[in-house]
């Protein structure tokens, strides 16, 4: 008998290394739960996310995609929130022009003293894929 | 302006030993296949040209040739002064060694367009005001001007030359269609739609790069799709989501520096609308952070390097749709 598969969302979530990965490592400490399958990848800045990041963690699987980096205003290096904010946008708009489901892509601020905030996001966004199914329109079947 | 003027000042600064080359447009074995080109001396000026068919933009090869030791001769076209002064924006050209002579552009021609409409056997293209007379083979045939131009001089944004050392244009009056009436026909449909309309159009693409080499604006010196590392480098697309992938990066790359010169479109062998990937971007930058026209000059910063404290959350733009 072929053995069915069940569905598990995968989420990639990029998180800056000032704000909010101290966030979910608030959320972890603070033994809140949010969904196992949002695998974390720390970056120096929400700034460092390049669209090919993006692109390429759909391509490996990923259902959806969430940016979380520090509140405007508070980041880091002074401005890479704002630039990110710019080109995230831009981004996610073309992503949309080309078909591809606009929830499946989100950006959030979430500062290190946010830990319930981190747990809350990424349980409704994880929700929010759930609902939506498995990412088929920029899925490469190579990396399933 | 005629075309003997235009040859008549190239060989004049050729002469002089002002300038040591000139770059122009070239004949070709047919009336329409010319290809950009550059003269080193009077005798190869033989074959320069400039009629309806030089819709390529020149400002490109500038990055190169403006490197070269003495002065370069250019002649542009309005939209190749956008190019040209974003590139310059760009510390990409030596300003010094150029010299830009501004020329009068009235649409130029698609052949592909032309070939559509059963015209066979082509032996020469003549303009005549609002008319194309091709003489074929077969004889003459008539058709307007308008149904064969080029997308690009459709939707042409300006016949102002917003850089240039000398002018020689007389003026043309810009008649042109709404350039984001397509995009927003576009975002009018559903999302479904739009999928299936850029899975129809990107599963042409045979990853030939026309696009991206012949784009002002896409001349990093090392390309990420160049990158081996990047595993799509000089191969053809495996599947959907390497076609999908490429054009979103190519785009997004040139987004804020793209002067909608309508290049890549003109080149593609695939006919492949890229233009309305680049204007998506244009029109999103001008709704979002105000309007802006790359290349209109060499001094204020692109939307993509500057930010505001308010601007607008990715989440607000798609009206909340948490």
């Amino acid at each position: 008998m072929q053995e069915v598969k069940e569905y598990t969302p995968l989420i990639v979530a990029f998180c800056c290394n000032w704000c909010s990965y101290a966030g979910a490592d608030l959320a972890g400490s603070s033994r809140l739960s949010y969904p196992a399958n949002v695998k974390i990848i720390r970056v120096p800045c929400s700034c460092r996310v390049n669209p090919m990041f993006i692109l390429k963690a759909f391509q490996r699987g990923a259902d959806g995609v969430i940016m979380c980096g520090c509140h405007p205003g508070d980041c880091h290096y002074t401005s890479g929130n704002y630039y990110a904010r710019r080109r995230m946008s831009l981004l996610f708009s073309m992503l949309d022009y080309m078909g591809i489901e606009r929830e499946r892509t989100r950006v959030e601020w979430v500062s290190a003293a946010e830990g319930a905030k981190f747990a809350n996001v990424m349980n409704e966004f994880a929700k929010t894929i759930n609902e939506l199914g498995e990412n088929k329109r920029l899925e490469d079947l190579r990396c399933k | 302006m005629q075309v003997s003027d235009i040859k008549k000042k190239a060989s004049e600064m050729l002469l002089s030993g002002e300038v040591k080359r000139v770059i122009g447009w070239k004949k070709g074995e047919f009336d329409y296949d010319l290809t950009p080109a550059t003269f080193e001396s009077v005798e190869e000026l033989e074959d320069f040209v400039y009629d309806g068919f030089c819709g390529a933009n020149l400002s490109k090869y500038l990055i190169k040739e403006s490197k070269k030791e003495g002065k370069t001769l250019v002649f542009m076209k309005p939209c190749d002064t956008y190019s040209f002064n974003q590139l310059l924006k760009e510390h990409r050209i030596v300003r010094d060694n150029v010299y830009v002579v501004a020329i009068d552009c009235e649409g130029k021609l698609d052949i592909d367009k032309i070939k559509s409409k059963g015209i066979k056997g082509i032996l020469s293209v003549k303009e005549d005001g609002d008319e194309v007379i091709i003489d074929t083979i077969y004889g003459e045939s008539k058709v307007v001007k308008g149904e064969v131009m080029l997308e690009k001089c459709l939707t042409c944004k300006s016949k102002e030359h917003v850089a240039y050392d000398e002018s020689m244009a007389q003026g043309v009056e810009n008649v042109s269609l709404d350039r984001f009436s397509e995009v927003a026909k576009l975002e009018a449909m559903t999302a479904d739609e739009r999928y299936e309309f850029w899975r129809g159009e990107l599963s042409k693409c045979i990853r030939c790069n026309a696009c991206r080499n012949v784009c002002p604006a896409c001349s990093c010196v090392k390309c990420v799709f160049d990158n081996d590392a990047s595993g799509v480098s000089a191969k053809s697309n495996a599947n959907e989501f390497e076609e999908s992938m490429f054009h979103i990066i190519r785009a997004f790359h040139v987004a804020g520096r793209c002067t909608d010169c309508g290049e890549c479109s003109r080149v593609c062998p695939q006919h492949i609308p890229l233009h309305l990937i680049n204007r998506k971007f244009i029109k999103d930058i001008n709704t979002l952070y105000g309007e802006y026209q790359a290349g209109a000059d060499v001094d204020s910063r692109g939307p993509l390097t500057n930010y505001t404290t308010d601007d607008l959350d990715p989440s607000d733009i798609f009206g909340g749709n948490k």
